[in-house]
C-alpha cells in the first residue's frame, strides 16, 4: 500500500558552517516558515534543524482539527488566513493533504455555552468568517450519530458550525512543506539538536548544536514546548508552560461521522479521518512535563465523554494512545514575533491549537524574519501583551481544558 | 500515573491532586513600586525548565494542604 | 457446537478459538485483504494475527484467534475495516484498583516460576484461558487478562476478557512475555496456505507451507516503562536492555531459550508481493520506495509505508520492517531502532475504559435538600455547574415567556420565593480574618460590623473579576463569604493557595459550608409581613436595616435571616441547616401565596437592578471599573488582589468595554444574548464591533424588553443607537444607563409593617 506520498521528499545534506536564517525546530510550524522564506521572499540560505527525525513533535501527534472559529479579531485574522492557505495548499505544494472540509461543530451544553457560542458565530460572521449557530434539531440534522436527547446528564443545546473547517492528514502537510523547502534549496538538517543560543552584544549571532557549532544571520526560535528551554540560553524568558496533551485513534472503520464534533462540557474532540480510524483528543495532563506521555485517567475521562455524545462507539477500539508536549501561554493565544534579542524571532505558544494555523504560522513568521518586524497578522500576538495587559483570551474557543 | 508524595498523607495518585506550577514566587512586596514589565513577570512567567523543578501541589481530595516538591520534568521522577 | 462464518455452517469444538475451529474445517482462505483485495487465510494462533478479523455481532474487528467459540457465533470476514452498529443494549463494565508487592506479566515457565518465586502479594497476568498456577495464598492468577499499558510508578492498565479493567500499582513488575514468531519474506508469503511454523504446530493442520523467520521478544511493556532496547543479532529482533528500577525481565522476553534466527537476506523477485505488514498490504517495494524517498528513519518509514499502524499495530511486522531497511541502507538493524510503543498492547474497546462513568454517573448531578420540591412542582430545570436548579416553574400549559413574568410581577408585587442554596459558603474565621479579606476582596471590610453583610468583588491578579459575593460578619473574628454557584471550589481552592503558600503568618481558618446551610430567598413587597407570621425576629425597617443579620428562629428551625437583595425589592435571605431546608421552603409556602421563581425570573429581576452576573456578563476579561462597580474599588487599601493591574496601559484604556443598558428602539424586540453589536449595520465584512449582549430579557416591570451589553466607551455613549445586525430580524436599541429600574433604591425597605 502506497501512493499517497510522492517518490522524492527530502535531501540529506552536510550541514554547513552559516546560514542566513536558522530555523530552531522541523515540525509543521518550522517547516512552513522555511518555505515561505524560500518562496515568498527568495531567501533559501536556510536550515531547519531538527533534533530529532523531521516532523517527529506535535506535528504527527495532534488530532488534525481545522478551524478558525476563534472569537476575537486577532484570531480570526490570524486563523482564517491559515483557513484560507489551507484551501489553496494542495495545488500551492502539490501533494495530497487529505484536506476535507467537512464541518466543525462545536456543542453547547449550558446556557451560558449558548450566549457563548452565539458572541462567537457572530464575530465570526461580521469578521467574514463562515459560521453558524444550530439548534439540537439542526445539530442532529448535521450530523445524526450525535446523541441530541434531552434526557442525558449534560444536553446538547445548540452548537456553532463552521462548514468551512475539517482535517487534513498531518504528516502530509509537514512533508509537504519540507519538500517544497528543500526543493528550493533550504538544508533540512536532522539529529541536529541547538544546545545554545549564541549571543553577542544583545544580538544572536549563531546555534551551538549537536553537530557543532552553526552561525546565522537570523534565527527563528519554532520549537514548541521546548520553547522555553531553549529560549532561556539566550536568557530570554517566555510566559510558557510545557504540558503533555494525549490524543489517540481508533480501529479502522467504515465511515460513520462526517463532521468534526469538539464539546467543552464533555470533554472530548473527536473526527473520523480517512483511512476509517476514530481520531480523538481531550486535555492536557495538568503537571508541567516534558516526557512525552500522559495519564490514563485523561484517556478513560475522554472515552466516558466520547461515549455520553456518541453511544454508537461504544464498541469501537482505542488502537494507540499518545502524547505530545505543548506549549500553553496564559491567553491560549501564541507568541509570533520579534524578541529583546536582535535576530532572534520566536514563534510558540500555539499550545493545544497549533495544526489549524500552521501555513498562516509560517508564513506571517517568515515574513516577520524577512522583515525584522511582524506582519500586521501576528503583530497583537506580542511579548509585549504580558506588560499592557493587551491579553487574547481564546481559552473558550481554544476548546481544551487547561 | 504519577504518585505525588503528600508529606502528610504519602503517595497518592495524581488524581487527588491539582498542579500549582512553579513554588517560591512570592507575590511582590509591594506592587505599586514596579513597572508593568515586572509586574507582568510576576503575574503571568513561570519557570518551564526541563529538568528539575520546586514545583507546588495541593492535596484537594485529602487532607487540602498546599506544599513544595521538586520533580525532574524530564523524567517525571520526584527527586525529595 | 455449531457456529457460522461467512453465512457457511461449521461445527465447532469446546474450547477452541473461532481461528482454530476454520483451520479444522479446512478453511485455508476466507479472508481478504484490505486495499489489494488478495485473498488471506489464518495465518497465527495467537494475538498478532493480521488477516483473520471478523465481526461478530456489534463488535468489529475481533481477531478470530481471540475469539471463543460459543454456540450460535455469528462471524462475518472483514477486510481491514469494522462496522460500528448500536449495540442492542449498552454493556457496563467494572473496575478493579488493586496494590501488590510483585505483579508478574506472563504466565508460561518463566512467569510461573516468578510468581512462586516471590514474596508478598503476587498478582499474575496471562492472557491466554490457562494457566499451570491457580490462585492461592497470597498469590492472584488472572486468566484471559492482558497488561495493556505500563504507566509511570509501575502502574499497570489490564483488560480481563476484555469486560472487566485491572488497574495495578505493583512495587515491583516481572516481566514473563515471552515472544512472538515472525513471517519470512518471499513473493506471494501472504496467500491462504501459508501459516506461521508455531501455529501449524498448534493447530496440528496438515497441508500448510510452515514459514518462521524467527522470534521477537514481546519488548512493548518494557519500552513503554522507559526501557532501552539493543538488536540482539542471534535472533533478529530487538530484546530488553539495561535497567529499569522496579522492572525486571526473564525468560524468553529476554531472548534466551529462543531459537537462532534463519539469516536475513532479501529474496529476489518481485518486492510487490513480497508483504511485510500483511494487515497494510504493505510489502518491500513500499519500503525500497520509503527509503527512494530519502527517508532514513523508521518513523519515516512507518509513515510513508503505514507499517505497523494496523489494528495489529505491527506484531508481524515491525522487527521484519526493521531488517528490510538495515538491508536496504547496508546498515546495522541496531542502529536504526525502533518505533515507539505506546499503549494498549491490544485494541481496547471505549466502553471497557469508560467503565461505570456513563448516563448519570458521567458526572454527579448535585440537588438541594429542596429538590424533590422543586420536581413534584413540574419545575423546569437548568444545569448549573453540576447543579440542578430550578429555572422557572410553569403552570399547566404555561411557556417560559409566561411564567418569567409571572414569577417576576410576583417578586416586584406580592411575594416570591427561590432556592438560593447552591450559592457557596464559606466560613471565615480568625484574628486576622478582616487582613484576610481586605487582601483577597476588592473593597475594605474594617468597618463591618457584626450582624452586617456587604457586597463583595473579587479579582484575580491581572485584575480581571473572578468572582463577587456578599461577606457577612456573624461574630467579632467571624465571617461567611459567598460565592456565585459555579465557583464554589475555586474560591475556596483560591483562598487556601494565598493562605497557605503565601499569608501562612494569618491566622485565618477557612471552611467550606456549602452544603451546611440551606437558603431560602424571600423577595417582594409583601414579604415582610408574610415571614414575620413565621418568625419573632423583628422584621420592621428600624429593627432590620438593609444589609443586616438576625439570628433567632424561623418556621420553628433555628435561622439565620439576612436582609440581602438580589432583585431590588424588600428581601429576607433565610438559611437554616442543610438538612432542614425543606421544611423552611414548605412552612414558607404554607404562610400565604408565594410564588416560586427559578433562574429564569432571578436573572432578569437583577439585570433590571444591572447587578452584575460572573461568568455571564463578565468573561475573565472584565475589570469591577468596566462593570460601573468603580464604588467597590477601594481607594484606601494601599494594595489587594488585582490593584496592580488596574495601571496597565491596557486595563487603563478608557475606551474598554463597559457595561451599560440598551433599550431596543422596537420595546418588543428581543436583542439575542450574545450577539455583537455594531454602529454601521450595513458594512460589509469584516464589521468593526463596539461590542456585545451580555443579559437580555422581557421585563414585567418595565413592560418592554431591555438588555444589559458590553460596550466600547459604553458610558460616554448615552443615548447612542448601536445594532445588531445578525438579530433576526436585526434589532437597533439605544444605549442607557445601565440601572434600568428603581435607581434610588427606593423600593429595598419595602412598606412599613
Amino acid at each position: 500500500m502506497g501512493g499517497e506520498h510522492p517518490a522524492f521528499l527530502w535531501r540529506t545534506p552536510e550541514p554547513r558552517r552559516s546560514y542566513d536564517v536558522v530555523i530552531v525546530g522541523g515540525g509543521g510550524h518550522g517547516l512552513a516558515t522555511a518555505y515561505y522564506l524560500a518562496k515568498e521572499h527568495g531567501i533559501t540560505d536556510v536550515a531547519v534543524l531538527e533534533r530529532g527525525w523531521l516532523a517527529g513533535g506535535n506535528i504527527t501527534r495532534n488530532t488534525t482539527v481545522i478551524r478558525s472559529n476563534y472569537l476575537w479579531d486577532e484570531s480570526a485574522g490570524i486563523y482564517e488566513h491559515a483557513l484560507q492557505l489551507w484551501e489553496g495548499l494542495e495545488e500551492e505544494l502539490d501533494y495530497d493533504l487529505l484536506f476535507s472540509q467537512r464541518g466543525v461543530l462545536n456543542l453547547a451544553h449550558t446556557l451560558q455555552d449558548v450566549r457563548d457560542s452565539v458572541r462567537r458565530v457572530q464575530a465570526n460572521v461580521l469578521n467574514g468568517v463562515d459560521a453558524e449557530w444550530l439548534e439540537p434539531d439542526e445539530v442532529a440534522e448535521a450530523c445524526p450519530l450525535v446523541n441530541v436527547s434531552p434526557d442525558v446528564r449534560h444536553p446538547v443545546l445548540g452548537a456553532t458550525f463552521q462548514p468551512r473547517g475539517g482535517i487534513a492528514r498531518h504528516e502530509n502537510v509537514a512533508w509537504a512543506f519540507a519538500r517544497g523547502a528543500d526543493a528550493l534549496g533550504v538544508d533540512l538538517l536532522q539529529g541536529c539538536e541547538v544546545q545554545r543560543l549564541v549571543v553577542e552584544d544583545g544580538r544572536a549571532v549563531a546555534v551551538d548544536t549537536s553537530l557543532g557549532r552553526i552561525a546565522a544571520g537570523s534565527i527563528g526560535l519554532v520549537a514548541a514546548g521546548h520553547s522555553s528551554v531553549i529560549a532561556e540560553t539566550a536568557r530570554l524568558r517566555l510566559p510558557l508552560q510545557t504540558h503533555p496533551l494525549q490524543a489517540l485513534v481508533s480501529e479502522l472503520y467504515e465511515q460513520v461521522l462526517d463532521r468534526v464534533v469538539m464539546s467543552n462540557a464533555v470533554h472530548v474532540y473527536v473526527s473520523q479521518a480517512h483511512k476509517g480510524e476514530l481520531v480523538m483528543g481531550a486535555g492536557i495532563d495538568g503537571y508541567n512535563s516534558y516526557v512525552q506521555r500522559g495519564s490514563v485517567h485523561v484517556i478513560e475521562h475522554q472515552l466516558a465523554a466520547a461515549l455520553e455524545l456518541f453511544p454508537v462507539f461504544a464498541n469501537a477500539r482505542v488502537l494507540r494512545t499518545w502524547a505530545g508536549i505543548v506549549d500553553v501561554c496564559p491567553d491560549a493565544s501564541p507568541i509570533v514575533g520579534p524578541t529583546p534579542v536582535e535576530s532572534l524571532y520566536v514563534n510558540c505558544g500555539w499550545g493545544t491549537g497549533g495544526f489549524k494555523a500552521t501555513p498562516a504560522s509560517g508564513r506571517v513568521f517568515a515574513w516577520t524574519i524577512a522583515n525584522g518586524r511582524p506582519h500586521v497578522l501576528n503583530e497583537p500576538f506580542s511579548l509585549e501583551r504580558f506588560t499592557s495587559g493587551a491579553l487574547i483570551d481564546e481559552h473558550g474557543a481554544a476548546a481544551v481544558a487547561h | 500515573m504519577l504518585l505525588v508524595p503528600c508529606p502528610w498523607c504519602g503517595e497518592r495518585d495524581e488524581t487527588e491532586f491539582s498542579y500549582g506550577a512553579e513554588a517560591e514566587v512570592a507575590y511582590p512586596a509591594d506592587p505599586s513600586a514596579l513597572t508593568d514589565a515586572e509586574w507582568g513577570a510576576w503575574v503571568f512567567f513561570r519557570a518551564n525548565p526541563k529538568g528539575p523543578l520546586k514545583e507546588r501541589w495541593v492535596h484537594v481530595q485529602g487532607c487540602r494542604r498546599w506544599f513544595g516538591v521538586v520533580r525532574d520534568t524530564a523524567t517525571n521522577e520526584f527527586v525529595r | 457446537m455449531r457456529f457460522r462464518f461467512d453465512g457457511t455452517e461449521y461445527e465447532g469444538r469446546e474450547g477452541e478459538t473461532l481461528a482454530a475451529a476454520l483451520v479444522r474445517n479446512g478453511v485455508v482462505g476466507g479472508f481478504t485483504s484490505i486495499y489489494l483485495g488478495r485473498p488471506r487465510g489464518v495465518y497465527t494462533a495467537d494475538e498478532q494475527e493480521p488477516n483473520a478479523l471478523v465481526q461478530v455481532g456489534a463488535e468489529p474487528l475481533l481477531r478470530a484467534t481471540l475469539v471463543e467459540l460459543e454456540d450460535g457465533l455469528e462471524a462475518m470476514p472483514l477486510a481491514g475495516k469494522g462496522l460500528l452498529v448500536t449495540a442492542p443494549e449498552a454493556r457496563r463494565h467494572d473496575a478493579r484498583y488493586v496494590h501488590c508487592d510483585v505483579l508478574v506479566v506472563g504466565g508460561g515457565r518463566a512467569g510461573c516460576e516468578a510468581a512462586r518465586a516471590a514474596s508478598g502479594r503476587v498478582i499474575l497476568l496471562e492472557q491466554g484461558p490457562s494457566c499451570e498456577l491457580e490462585s492461592g495464598e497470597g498469590l492472584q492468577v488472572l486468566t484471559r487478562t492482558v497488561a495493556l499499558g505500563l504507566y509511570e510508578g509501575n502502574y499497570v492498565l489490564a483488560a480481563e476478557r476484555g469486560r472487566r479493567a485491572w488497574h495495578v500499582r505493583a512495587k515491583r513488575i516481572v516481566l514473563a512475555t515471552g515472544a512472538l514468531e515472525r513471517p519470512e519474506l518471499f513473493e506471494d508469503n501472504d496467500r491462504p496456505g501459508v501459516m506461521l511454523a508455531g501455529a501449524v504446530e498448534r493447530y496440528r493442520v496438515d497441508g500448510m507451507r510452515a514459514v518462521s523467520g524467527g522470534w521477537s521478544p514481546r519488548v512493548h511493556l518494557w519500552s513503554q516503562a522507559g526501557g532501552r532496547l539493543r538488536w540482539d543479532d542471534r535472533i533478529g529482533a530487538p530484546v530488553p536492555d539495561g535497567e529499569l528500577r522496579a522492572v525486571e525481565c526473564t525468560g524468553r522476553l529476554t531472548g534466551e531459550g529462543l531459537p537462532e534466527a534463519p539469516p536475513f537476506r532479501l529474496p529476489d523477485g518481485d518486492e510487490t508481493t513480497m508483504f511485510v505488514d500483511l494487515e497494510r498490504d504493505a510489502t518491500v517495494a513500499d519500503l525500497r520506495r520509503a527509503l527512494g524517498a530519502g527517508l532514513r528513519s523508521v518513523e519515516h518509514v512507518k509513515r510513508y509505508t503505514t507499517v505497523g499502524t494496523g489494528s495489529d499495530q505491527g506484531k508481524t511486522a515491525n522487527v521484519n520492517a526493521i531488517r528490510v531497511v538495515a538491508e536496504l541502507l547496508g546498515v546495522d538493524p541496531g542502529e536504526l531502532g525502533t518505533t515507539t510503543f505506546r499503549p494498549p498492547y491490544l485494541p481496547v474497546s471505549f466502553s471497557l475504559l469508560a467503565g461505570r462513568n456513563r448516563g448519570a454517573l458521567f458526572d454527579p448531578a448535585r440537588e438541594t435538600p429542596i429538590h424533590r420540591w422543586h420536581v413534584q412542582h413540574g419545575a423546569v430545570f437548568e444545569n448549573v455547574g453540576q447543579w440542578k436548579r430550578p429555572r422557572y416553574y410553569p403552570l399547566e400549559g404555561e411557556r417560559m415567556d409566561a411564567a418569567v413574568l409571572r414569577e417576576c410581577a410576583a417578586a416586584r408585587e406580592g411575594v416570591a420565593m427561590m432556592d438560593a442554596s447552591t450559592l457557596g459558603k464559606i466560613d471565615v474565621q480568625g484574628p486576622d480574618a478582616v487582613t484576610f479579606l481586605n487582601r483577597l476582596y476588592t473593597n475594605a471590610y474594617d468597618s463591618l460590623a457584626v450582624g452586617m453583610c456587604r457586597y463583595g468583588v473579587m479579582c484575580r491578579p491581572d485584575g480581571m473579576v473572578f468572582d463577587d459575593g456578599v461577606v457577612m460578619r456573624v461574630g467579632e473574628e467571624r465571617y461567611v463569604c459567598t460565592t456565585t454557584t459555579g465557583n464554589a471550589a475555586p474560591v475556596l481552592n483560591w483562598m487556601e493557595e494565598w493562605l497557605q503558600t503565601e499569608w501562612p503568618e494569618l491566622r485565618v481558618w477557612l471552611t467550606s459550608v456549602t452544603e451546611q446551610w440551606a437558603t431560602v430567598a424571600v423577595a417582594g413587597p409583601g414579604s415582610r409581613e408574610l415571614l414575620q407570621g413565621l418568625t419573632a425576629i423583628p422584621l420592621d425597617r428600624e429593627s432590620f436595616p438593609f444589609m443586616g443579620i438576625r439570628e433567632g428562629e424561623v418556621a420553628g428551625l433555628p435561622a439565620r435571616v439576612c436582609r440581602i437583595s438580589f432583585s431590588g425589592e424588600l428581601a429576607f435571605e433565610v438559611n437554616v441547616d442543610g438538612r432542614r431546608g425543606l421544611e423552611l421552603w414548605e412552612a414558607i409556602q404554607a404562610a400565604g401565596d408565594v410564588t416560586p421563581y427559578g433562574t429564569e425570573a432571578m436573572h432578569v429581576l437583577r439585570a433590571e437592578k444591572a447587578y452584575p452576573i460572573v461568568g455571564q456578563d463578565t468573561d475573565g476579561t472584565v475589570t469591577p471599573q468596566d462593570l460601573g462597580l468603580d464604588w467597590i474599588v477601594s481607594k484606601v487599601k494601599p494594595d489587594f488582589m488585582g490593584k496592580r493591574s488596574f495601571a496597565r496601559l491596557d486595563t487603563a484604556r478608557p475606551d474598554r468595554k463597559q457595561l451599560v443598558g440598551l433599550l431596543p428602539l422596537d420595546p418588543d424586540a428581543l436583542l439575542p444574548e450574545g450577539a455583537q453589536l455594531v454602529d454601521d449595520p450595513d458594512a460589509p465584512p469584516p464589521v468593526p464591533m463596539v461590542g456585545h449582549v451580555t443579559s437580555s430579557y422581557r421585563s414585567a416591570a418595565l413592560g418592554r424588553t431591555f438588555a444589559l451589553a458590553l460596550v466600547k466607551g459604553g458610558r460616554e455613549r448615552i443615548g447612542e443607537v448601536v445594532h445588531a445586525p445578525l438579530a433576526s430580524p436585526p434589532v437597533a436599541a439605544e444605549i442607557v444607563p445601565m440601572v434600568l429600574y428603581d435607581p434610588e433604591n427606593a423600593r429595598r425597605d419595602g412598606r412599613p409593617l
